[in-house]
Order: structure tokens, then sequence, then C-alpha cells
């Protein structure tokens, strides 16, 4: 079960996913990011009530990188909790998708990269 | 102590195999990072069954049995789909799925990180996987 909301500030676009985000719910949050960087450049993730991501959640924002380099998209994803911090840890991925503790960091690092 | 659980082919049911796992894990085991681990690798297999072996028909049903003792956990998954064999299994890179922007290939990197062992095998026209871990912190 997932549930994602939207939410607009100033000009950070801030994507709150909630739930578990696995095989079969993963495709919500495809859909979603795939739309949103059509228009979006700042996206934020907020992760805070994201309770599980199994390699199809993973396999979603990794397969946004090339992408949202090519279009100069920043996005970084905040708030997460150990266990779905430790799954992309697991393969390393935290070196290449930008994770941070707070929404202020994540606002931050947006504007720094 | 020995335990059981069968599920119909579709990914909704994801969601009750890992509460399956991780209740049955939580009984034995203290460290939550060693049951979740153990939870997201079975999580990865079964989707991989559902979605690849059974085209997710929920006729079709997997079965799953846990073995526990105080210093390992053995998880066989159970099905008599089209049978993976691992010897095809093509590892990718972390390049490879960010430039051809490949979904898939992630959850058995992830099997082979967590657990001690994964074999593939056939015993019976059943195809079976089999994940062991070894654990220290029992309760």
């Amino acid at each position: 079960m997932i549930t994602i909301q939207t939410n607009k500030e100033e000009d950070f676009y801030i994507l709150k996913v909630s739930g578990d985000v696995d095989a079969s719910s993963s495709i919500h949050l495809d859909n979603k990011i795939g739309g949103i960087i059509k228009t979006e450049k700042k996206i934020l993730v907020d992760c805070n009530d994201l309770q599980y991501i199994s390699s199809a959640g993973l396999g979603v924002f990794m397969s946004y990188i090339h992408e949202m380099e090519e279009g100069e998209i920043k996005m970084v994803l905040f708030g997460l909790g150990n266990n779905v911090k430790n799954v992309f840890h697991i393969l390393g991925l935290d070196q290449l998708i930008n994770m941070v503790e707070t929404k202020e960091d994540a606002k931050n690092l947006v504007d720094a990269i | 102590m020995q335990y059981n659980y069968s599920a119909q082919c579709s990914k909704k049911n994801l969601a009750d195999i890992r509460s399956f796992i991780s209740k049955t894990l939580n009984n034995h085991f203290r460290s939550e990072i060693d049951i979740h681990h153990m939870v997201l690798a079975v999580d990865e297999v079964c989707a991989n069954l559902m979605i690849h072996s059974h085209n997710c028909n929920p006729k079709e049903s997997i079965d799953l049995f846990v073995d526990v003792t105080k210093q390992e956990v053995v998880i066989e998954i159970i099905d008599t789909g089209n049978g993976f064999n691992i010897k095809n299994y093509q590892e990718p890179t972390i390049k490879e799925i960010i430039v051809e922007k490949k979904k898939g290939g992630l959850g058995l990197m992830l099997v082979k990180r967590i657990m001690d062992k994964v074999e593939f095998f056939k015993s019976n026209n059943n195809n079976i996987c089999r994940l062991k871990k070894k654990i220290l912190a029992s309760k």
C-alpha cells in the first residue's frame, strides 16, 4: 500500500511517499516521478512515512538518474528511516542518490548541486 | 521450529508474505536489521517468481517453508512454474541499470548480498529456492 501526496513550497516540488514501495506498488511512484520531471526542476522526496522499499522502488529512483542529469533536474530524498536507508546502502546506491535528514537540508542541497 | 505459508501469485500478496516472515522471525531473533534483511530477500524472490515464472496468475501459488534453529534460518520458496536457472543470471552493473534504465535486476543482487547462501534447484518437479542465513542474536 502506497500513498503519494504532492505539495509545492517556493520552487520546490515535494513528493511525500508513505507506506510500502514494493513490486506491487512501485508503478504508482514510477508514474508520478515520470510525470513531474516533465515540468519540475527541484524535487524533494519526503520519506518520513516510507516504511519499506524493495528493489522495485530502488529501480524507480535509479531509472531516472540519467534523465535528470540530462535535464538538469535535481532530486533529493529526505527523512529516510534506518531500514529504508539500509536497502540503498546494501548496493551502494546511497552514493548515487542524494539523501539527507531534513527537508531544510534537502532544500539547501538542491540549491547547492 | 518449522513454519509454512502459501500465497497465490498476485503481487498484492507480497505484503502478507512479508508480514508472515517478519512475525515468524520476530519470535526467534532480536536483530531488527537481520529480520528486515530476510523479509526483503524473501520479498524479492517471491516477486520474481510471481512475475517471471507465473505471469502474476492468482490461480497459481508458491509455498514458503521456514526452518529456524538457534544459529540459522533456512527458508525454502517452492513453486512449479518455469524454473529459474541462477547459472544464466548475469548480474547487471549499476552503470547498466542507470544508462539502460533497467528497472529490474537489482532484486537478486540484494538477495545475494543479504543471505549467506542462495540456491536454486529442482526436486520432484518442484523448483526450490533455498536461502540460508546464520544468526547469532537469537532470543
